[in-house]
């Protein structure tokens, strides 16, 4: 079937995006639609002594003013962080209250203190500006260790010293004793760069109460309708689930940012139903910075030994993650279950312990963006392996093959049990296709053109398909991870999937399709996928962690397997045949060994007018299946850069980047390829561009693309992309899932490439052109003084 | 954005008088960086007097040795102009390289020198081949106009009507990128003039472009980049920012020269 499994199929949703019939948020417009904008307080730090909107309220076209006070005042609810972290104490986390509108103190330069409806976008954004605010500015912090020393900046009441938790897993005495009794060991300090996620569509969102029902409708820029309807609901007291309909249309792009609900969605649904008007809010790019959660911003300590063959025998990490001013839905779980538990790597470690501070400073709220956890893991331990490998002067792919996992199950000390995998067969295809055997003589080469050529590893490993709810729940989340799908085979033969999981680029409408092709031997022109309405989808929890394929996809194949179950009955009836002697294929029920076959859309016709179905079945054919996975799935890969510096600038070209990833079952390799290229993208962008600044008095220096690194075109190379997959044995497809694999990978492969090239391997990300000279400069001026 | 007038002038004098009844009006020729400015609500003019569509402002002309490029000719005018490329290749190069194809077909060379951005790269091309620039009211020379960080020596309602300069013997300007902007890092003008070598350099300075005495006086008589290699280059009044500090500038001014000679 040229269309089921494997096959390359071009994208159907992309007709709509090239001829410019996208459906974005922005682009709805209701009846009766005014305009907000926010008040944002230009201090990171301040108490909001009084907020004086008169003069906005007299301005053409405004319709109202609203603020915090009237916001909690109506009953709705501070916004929460859904999974519960537990101090290594036994204390809960100390989570500070935040609520959409601030009333008391603002603690971040964006922080919203009101919000402005006018009548036109322009007269709600003067309005804004004419809105009074006197604040009393508190002294600020913006670095995670230094909002944790005595005397910091106290940002919330209930987290004294900043601290929000103080977590551990692993054990620290035996890893302790192993280290101890290393015969080598290698210490660093690693910092995992602040990002800003810089989705292509800005987030946004237009609300709609209806007197007449009391019910609301929220368009909204989400990667997860029906989490956002659930929180909105239970938590926030927007409205009652069935009185609130939130849909994701279109959506331009997320990396994680859509994940959480944030002030904007609920201002904007409570502002409806104060003015009687639908009200829409689009951030702008300035906005975007200032508010969009932030990724990564971890500060890291670690040790790693080894004993004399070269084993590892332990490894101890203390982190500190900077969560911002406040937590927002996932930050707790993104720097410790997300994180410290993929600190095996590739690796088989007896003695792992990891203890991470997460900590509150005047920035924006810090979650989980493409990866979240695992790349900053990845880059601690692959940053290590490659340092420890030089300071011991051992091959640095040696030292990974005699430590890699080779059995499986493989339970890791951190609550992984990895299920499959073939690392050594990933590394052998990435430094064949990466030439490595030869790589000695083109950086002979590279030093006749004046230019230092270096190369760099990452063996990277990730927990996706998120995830077993029993699981989760143990570890503190607030909500089950499964999926759920439904398969409505219509009366003429075609058919809707409706998921729950959220297509915003991933290509679901393709690959979703592909496996309906597969199964029935339909085209996918006969199959729609639906998702993104709470209306239309009865729930899912939404897209990220890699988890549509593994999570997502597998309840369409139990839905299917259930429609199949009935098909087969009614063929059997209809056919006059044994139900063990039908088939499906080429879109067709037959009779195996015979001739007698019904078309797919006799079927369904079958099904629908009930004229002739077996006795007591129910007319109709529409399943649903709530598939809940057994366990994460662990991509792995072998990245390998290679990099030319320029030792008069300091600028980085990579040269050269192999990928070879094992992702098990492969849907459509054309858009598995993409989502590696973009990956890789952004883990490039990571480890050379991007960089979110703020200054000491917390102004978000980066606020713009003048100063704010998005990797170009010509700043990236062309990616040469393998597989090597081994089958993931805990799902129907076995799949693993590819979505952040590029973003976790690829930061470590270019800072081991580039301190390579330059011989210094004190090196932070990004590695601008300016740090790698300084660096380099570092490196003579040291070797000039031995 | 405010509420602003729009004008457009059809002639220099008729934008004179058009400033001259402004309260608070903004001379607008590519717009490339008044109006997101205006957009980011940073700057509110009263009146915008749109300067693009004046004949005499536009067009490139080489007579007798003599450059002569319209204050509002667009940066593909100039990157795509045959004479130019013929008289000075690297004026025409450095206009190839500003922005991105969206930036060069709207933003002029007028609009880019009134506004003296530090990071531009105009001024350090016509400070460095001695230029002139005619405004309605007078001539003024490279030397004299940039007077500093955003700061000429135009006088308010003042028009820049073009800009002239002698085609150089030699001339090259090489730039280093700003990562995220693409603004000069640091970019440096090198020219063989009868005047002898001038050099100008941008992005650099904390006082804007600015000629380098040391590197004029090793490279007149010995114009290579070698030349270059024995002038120091010092971190002192050198711009410092999240980009790179000072002593990164100052080490990329020196390999901007070098590279900006060899260049030609």
């Amino acid at each position: 079937m040229s269309e089921g499994i494997g096959a390359r199929v071009l994208r159907k949703e992309d007709k709509r995006f090239l001829i410019g019939k996208g459906r974005y948020t922005d682009d709805i417009i209701e009846q009766n639609q005014a305009y907000a904008a926010f008040v944002r307080s230009p201090h990171a730090h301040a108490i909001v002594k009084s907020i004086d909107a008169s003069a906005a309220e007299a301005m053409d076209g405004v319709v109202a003013v609203l603020n915090g006070a009237g916001l909690t005042g109506d009953g709705i609810g501070n916004i929460i962080c859904g999974w519960g972290v537990t101090s290594k104490d036994g204390s809960p986390m100390n989570m500070g209250a935040w609520s959409a509108l601030a009333t008391d103190k603002v603690r971040y330069v964006g922080d919203a203190v009101a919000i402005v409806i006018a009548d036109s976008i322009d007269q709600a954004r003067l309005a804004a500006e004419a809105v009074e605010v006197d604040y009393e500015a508190l002294p600020v912090v913006v670095q995670s260790d230094a909002a944790l020393e005595d005397g910091a900046p106290q940002i919330h009441e209930n987290a004294p010293n900043n601290l929000i938790f103080d977590w551990e897993i692993g054990e620290e005495d035996a890893t302790d004793t192993a280290l101890a009794g290393a015969a080598y060991t290698t210490e660093m300090d690693i910092v995992n760069n602040r990002l800003s996620p810089n989705a292509m569509e800005p987030r946004a969102a237009i609300a709609t109460f209806n007197e007449a029902d009391d019910h609301y409708t929220l368009y909204t820029t989400s990667q997860n309708p029906h989490v956002a309807r659930l929180v909105l609901s239970a938590f926030y007291n927007v409205a009652p689930e069935h009185k609130l309909r939130v849909i994701a249309p279109d959506v331009g792009g997320g990396f994680g940012s859509k994940i959480y609900i944030y002030p904007e969605e609920i201002a904007c649904l409570w502002a409806s139903m104060k003015t009687n008007r639908s009200v829409k809010w689009t951030s702008d790019r300035t906005e975007a910075f200032l508010t969009d959660a932030h990724g990564r911003d971890h500060i890291t300590h670690a040790k790693i030994g080894f004993d004399k063959d070269h084993k590892i025998v332990g490894l101890k990490v203390d982190t500190k993650a900077n969560l911002g001013a406040y937590m927002s839905l996932f930050s707790s779980a993104t720097p410790t279950y997300l994180y410290a538990t993929l600190l095996s790597g590739q690796y088989n470690i007896a003695n792992i312990h990891c203890n991470v501070k997460a900590v509150y400073t005047n920035t924006v709220p810090v979650d989980a963006y493409r990866g979240a956890g695992r790349p900053e893991a990845s880059y601690v331990m692959e940053r290590m392996m490659e340092t420890a490998a030089r300071e011991m002067g051992v091959s640095p792919t040696e030292l990974r093959r005699k430590n890699f996992v080779q059995e499986f199950p493989h339970q890791t000390p951190v609550i992984m049990a990895y299920d499959s995998g073939d690392f050594a067969a990933n590394q052998d295809q990435a430094m064949k296709a990466a030439d490595y055997a030869d790589f000695e003589a083109r950086r002979t080469e590279a030093a006749s053109r004046g230019k230092l050529r270096g190369i760099g590893f990452s063996n990277y490993i990730e927990a996706c398909g998120i995830a077993p709810s029993a699981a989760v729940g143990s570890l503190g989340a607030g909500v089950g991870l499964w999926e759920s799908a439904e398969v409505r085979v219509n009366p003429v033969g075609t058919i809707e999937v409706l998921t729950g999981s959220h297509s915003h680029g991933q290509g679901h409408e393709t690959t979703f399709a592909q496996i309906v092709a597969e199964r029935f031997g339909l085209p996918t022109e006969n199959i729609q996928i639906v998702h993104g309405d709470t209306d239309k989808v009865q729930f899912g929890m939404g897209t990220y962690g890699s988890r549509s394929g593994a999570v997502g996809m597998s309840a369409i194949v139990k839905a299917m397997d259930k429609v199949e179950a009935k098909v087969k009955k009614i063929g059997a009836h209809v056919l006059e045949a044994s139900e063990d002697d039908i088939i499906i294929e080429d879109g067709a029920v037959k009779v195996k060994g015979t001739d007698k076959q019904m078309l797919w859309h006799e079927v369904g016709l079958a099904a629908y007018t009930a004229h002739n179905i077996p006795e007591g079945m129910e007319p109709g054919l529409k399943e649903t299946s709530f598939y809940d996975p057994s366990n994460f799935t662990f991509p792995a890969g072998c990245y390998i850069c290679e990099v030319e510096v320029d030792p008069e600038t300091g600028t980085t070209e990579i040269v050269q980047f192999v990928a070879s990833d094992d992702f098990g079952t492969i849907i459509n390799p054309m858009i598995v390829e993409g989502q590696v290229h973009g990956g890789i993208a952004q883990g490039i962008g990571q480890a050379l561009l991007e960089g979110v600044v703020y200054d000491d008095s917390g102004q978000l220096l980066s606020a713009s693309y003048m100063d704010y690194t998005m990797p170009r075109a010509d700043d990236l190379p062309s990616y040469s992309v393998h597989h090597q997959s081994t089958e993931c044995p805990g799902n129907p497809l076995g799949m693993k899932g590819c979505g952040e694999a590029g973003a976790i990978g690829s930061p470590p492969a270019v800072i081991n490439a580039i301190t390579d090239a330059i011989g210094n391997n004190d090196l932070s990300m990004p590695a601008t052109p300016a740090k790698v000279w300084a660096a380099i400069q570092a490196a003579s001026a040291k070797q000039a003084a031995e | 954005m405010y509420e602003t007038k729009y004008h457009k002038a059809s002639s220099v004098s008729e934008a004179v008088s058009l400033m001259g009844a402004a309260d608070d009006g903004k001379l607008l020729s590519g717009g490339q960086t008044l109006l997101p400015t205006m957009k980011a609500h940073l700057a509110a003019p009263s009146d915008l007097v749109d300067v693009s569509g004046i004949a005499e402002m536009n067009g490139i002309s080489v007579n007798d040795d003599i450059v002569t490029i319209g204050a509002a000719t667009t940066h593909a005018e100039v990157a795509g102009n045959a004479a130019l490329q013929k008289a000075c290749a690297g004026v025409a190069d450095l206009a190839a390289n500003i922005g991105d194809p969206a930036v060069r077909h709207l933003g002029t060379i007028g609009g880019s020198i009134a506004n003296n951005d530090p990071a531009a790269d105009y001024p350090a091309a016509l400070l460095a081949l001695g230029a002139t620039i005619k405004t309605n009211a007078r001539e003024i020379t490279a030397d004299d106009f940039f007077v500093g960080l955003f700061e000429t020596a135009l006088n308010d309602d003042e028009v820049i009507v073009s800009i002239s300069f002698e085609a150089p013997a030699k001339a090259c300007y090489a730039k280093f990128p700003n990562p995220a902007s693409r603004y000069a890092l640091a970019g440096v003008f090198a020219a063989l003039t009868t005047a002898g070598a001038r050099v100008a350099v941008a992005g650099a300075g904390d006082d804007g472009v600015y000629r380098h005495a040391d590197m004029e006086a090793a490279l007149d008589g010995n114009w290579s980049a070698d030349a270059i290699l024995g002038v120091s280059v010092g971190a002192d009044g050198m711009l410092s920012d999240m980009h790179g500090d000072a002593a990164y500038r100052a080490n990329l001014v020196k390999v901007m020269a070098g590279r900006a000679v060899a260049g030609c």
